[in-house]
């Protein structure tokens, strides 16, 4: 089954490694500009999101392109761009509500996540697991337990309260 | 190209900016960083010329490898001549700011003169210009940033700035960027405060090239997890520098009281364990994977709902243990208050606790407090010291000048309680019964440091065969050693070692917590040689690295004998000899130092630097490392 990035964006520390390696995995550069995910920092108050491309089920980018140049890798579980046909209108930058749609100003192109054929950089260098590459149905197990940590210890503690009156 | 960053020349004088390649035998031979500050800050500062005069140079700086893949290499060096010692000024700080000036383009910016009105400087994709600071001047630490932000319209650029405090012109007022990231030491916020200079902003996009990308990211991950599989790694990253004050505080090597004591007995308030629960978080600096940066909100009082970063190390000792206060709380607005100020927290701690024992013996009175009752212990006055150093009012005036001048101007006794080497205050550390700590404190080049050449893993009483290990690497040394940090043998040649190790670190632009600072185990000269070979191409091997760290110190050295620095200038106060440790445990409890031995470890301490018994660099050491026709003006 295909993977997904799972993303705890209270675990990013806000320290930018993904970026810079996605960077340098891509284009052999050291430049979060050219990264296909990008931290978003609420500075002041302490607050790192990190945002990637989704790869949706029903692609907006996939449904704008003029040319078809963007298609679904079922294999992999990603959106992709045939570089051959796209034609850089940059449509798809335009419509991808999550602006995971780059544009790369230096290659003239646009840019997007492509786990990296399968070997993601940034789940490998981020020490907190900020950012994990795991099968998409593990994502909601997690919260299922994180929540249902959170609801029985609640109900425990009101049980405590009313047995103690 | 990391290779290809420029070098800025800016004079605030005339408005005139000159831009120039760096070559690349300055790299062969400084690095980066504050190697090469310190050769800029010989070739451009004329000597005996007053700190805070249009004279004196500014120098901003990325390391050689910030931004690329080595770790945590995101420090940015700010330089100069220091206000508050008159030898060389130097700090460092992290965060996000040095990486960006290399997107933008440049490694080192040459600040002279001094602007008719506050300015700062804009940077971005190879442009530099000089604007209007009116709507940041006055502005705290992180509201100066933001301003920035929102006149230019970009969230994603990264500043650095001065406070109020650096604007006051007080002497220990530091360079910062975000919200704890401080360049603290010998005053380098009032020399840009001096030149009107508020702050440098940077914004960029363009490549870094990474000479050998795949074998780069590969070697990255290795010495990543070579650090944070560690178990002190893994203490860095929930309790940071914390876990050091406590550890330290349970031996009794911790400052308490001005040097009255060196421990702070029922404390839990505000050790690691206690401030931990404050945490909200981690923050990491521009690609670390300790992120050893605590978040809090303050909880209580008038600055209910602040968020901040630290605490750290010197927040415990400052409002902590120096002042004898087991409050939490006051540790944790302390941090803040000095952080938005632009304050240096060791030296106010330092400068406080001063004055609490001048009040407590009657030097200072109520009349000179203006009614504070100035008594260790006091968190009270704790706190409100730092808004009157911030803002140059009363006494805070007189304590804003610095440990000498401050002493000049209080007169009577004050100065034989003061603590201070070369002019500025040491870490709210013990030393009196570690003599090599005590000596990196005494022979550090920007004064009382413990960052220059601390040989921190001292304290962890390695094996000797371990220690030596260690220490004869890329050069081999056959002298005594000892494994016990009380003793004085061998500790010579380990602060020598540490110091052209952490002259590589600080121009390389990676966290000394990520070196053998911390860990015997951890990066030093191997890993660096690989890291700079895959980021940048250039081929340095261990030993040639430990030469440029040689240079450094010795240009170093060079600037400070040319601004009068003598061997009477290597020593520690009275207070370290004459004062046996009152308290601590029972190996360390009535030790203190003695000062012919000590005499002897500064001896010892030339020999191996090659200087003559004056500390002067000789001229055969000034041949061998090439700067013996300094200065020279190769940049």
């Amino acid at each position: 089954m295909a993977k997904v990035l799972m993303i705890d964006y209270e675990k990013c520390t806000g320290c930018r490694l993904c970026e810079l390696v996605c960077s340098v995995k891509h284009e052999g550069v050291s430049n979060p500009a050219r990264s296909r995910l990008k931290i978003v920092k609420w500075e002041w108050e302490g607050r790192y999101v990190p945002m990637s491309c989704q790869q949706c089920e029903s692609a907006p980018c996939m449904a704008v392109c003029p040319v078809k140049a963007i298609s679904q890798n079922e294999e992999m579980g990603r959106v992709e761009i045939d570089y051959d046909v796209c034609i850089g209108c940059r449509m798809c930058v335009a419509i991808c509500p999550f602006g995971a749609m780059g544009f790369d100003t230096l290659a003239r192109k646009v840019i997007k996540c492509d786990f990296c054929d399968g070997d993601p950089q940034c789940v490998r260098f981020c020490e907190t697991k900020a950012i994990q590459y795991v099968d998409a149905s593990v994502v909601s197990i997690e919260k299922q337990r994180a929540a249902a940590e959170k609801f029985s210890g609640i109900m425990r503690k009101v049980a405590a309260a009313i047995a103690a009156v | 190209m990391a290779l290809k960053r420029k070098i800025a020349y800016i004079n605030l004088t005339t408005g005139e900016i000159t831009k120039e390649a760096i070559p690349v035998k300055m790299r062969e031979l400084y690095l980066g960083g504050r190697g090469i500050d310190a050769y800029l800050a010989y070739n451009y500062i004329n000597p005996r010329g007053d700190p805070l005069g249009p004279g004196n140079v500014a120098l901003i700086s990325a390391g050689l490898l910030g931004g690329t893949l080595a770790s945590a290499s995101a420090r940015t060096h700010v330089g100069g001549k220091s206000p508050l010692t008159g030898f060389f000024g130097s700090c460092n700080m992290g965060g996000f700011f040095a990486p960006e000036m290399r997107f933008a383009g440049f490694d080192h910016l040459v600040i002279k003169g001094r602007a008719k009105k506050p300015v700062y400087l804009w940077i971005h994709n190879g442009e530099i210009e000089i604007r209007d600071a009116k709507n940041v001047w006055g502005k705290t630490i992180p509201e100066a940033q933001q301003a920035i932000r929102d006149e230019l319209g970009d969230r994603e650029i990264k500043v650095l700035t001065i406070g109020p405090a650096g604007e006051k012109l007080v002497r220990f007022a530091n360079v910062m960027t975000s919200l704890k990231n401080a360049g603290g030491r010998t005053g380098m916020g009032a020399v840009l405060g001096s030149k009107n200079l508020k702050a440098v902003a940077a914004r960029g996009t363009m490549d870094i090239g990474i000479a050998h990308p795949q074998e780069a990211l590969d070697y990255d991950k290795a010495v990543i997890t070579q650090i944070t599989s560690s178990k002190v790694g893994k203490v860095m990253q929930t309790l940071g520098t914390l876990f050091i004050w406590g550890a330290t505080n349970s031996t009794g090597l911790v400052r308490v009281r001005n040097f009255q004591l060196n421990q702070l007995t029922d404390c839990e308030d505000i050790e690691a364990e206690s401030l931990e629960k404050e945490m909200i978080g981690t923050a990491g600096c521009f690609g670390c994977q300790v992120h050893c940066r605590g978040r809090y909100f303050i909880k209580d009082g008038p600055y209910a709902g602040t968020y901040a970063e630290g605490p750290e190390y010197t927040s415990q000792g400052a409002f902590g243990g120096e002042v004898d206060c087991r409050d939490k709380q006051t540790v944790l607005l302390g941090n803040h208050l000095c952080n938005s100020y632009g304050i240096d927290i060791l030296e106010q701690g330092s400068m406080v606790a001063w004055a609490m024992e001048l009040y407590e013996a009657g030097i200072l009175t109520n009349k000179d407090t203006d009614g504070l009752e100035l008594r260790f212990g006091n968190t009270e006055a704790v706190i409100e010291m730092i808004h009157r150093v911030g803002r140059r009012e009363g006494l805070g005036d007189i304590l804003a000048e610095g440990p000498l001048r401050a002493a000049a101007k209080i007169g009577k006794d004050s100065i034989k309680y003061l603590l201070h080497v070369k002019g500025m205050s040491p870490l709210q550390s013990d030393e009196r019964t570690t003599p090599a700590l005590a000596l990196g404190l005494a022979t550090a080049s920007r004064g009382a440091d413990h960052l220059r050449s601390r040989p921190a893993i001292d304290l962890y009483h390695l094996p000797e065969p371990v220690l030596r290990k260690i220490y004869s690497n890329p050069i081999i040394y056959d002298g005594p050693m000892s494994s016990d940090y009380r003793d004085y043998v061998g500790k010579p040649w380990e602060v020598t070692w540490q110091e052209f190790c952490y002259a590589v670190v600080d121009s390389l632009g990676i966290c000394k917590y990520h070196t053998l600072f911390l860990s015997p185990n951890f990066p030093n000269f191997d890993e660096w040689s690989r890291l700079i070979y895959y980021n940048t191409g250039l081929q340095l091997s261990p030993l040639d690295l430990w030469r440029i760290g040689e240079r450094i110190s010795n240009m170093e050295r060079l600037f400070n004998v040319r601004e009068g620095l003598t061997r009477n200038h290597d020593w520690l106060p009275d207070q370290f000899f004459d004062q046996p440790a009152p308290i601590g445990l029972a190996h360390i409890r009535g030790l203190c130092l003695d000062r012919e031995k000590f005499n002897k470890m500064i001896d010892e301490y030339y020999q191996h630097h090659g200087w003559d018994e004056n500390g002067v660099p000789t001229p055969e050491t000034l041949k061998r490392l090439g700067i013996d026709k300094e200065p020279s003006h190769m940049l």
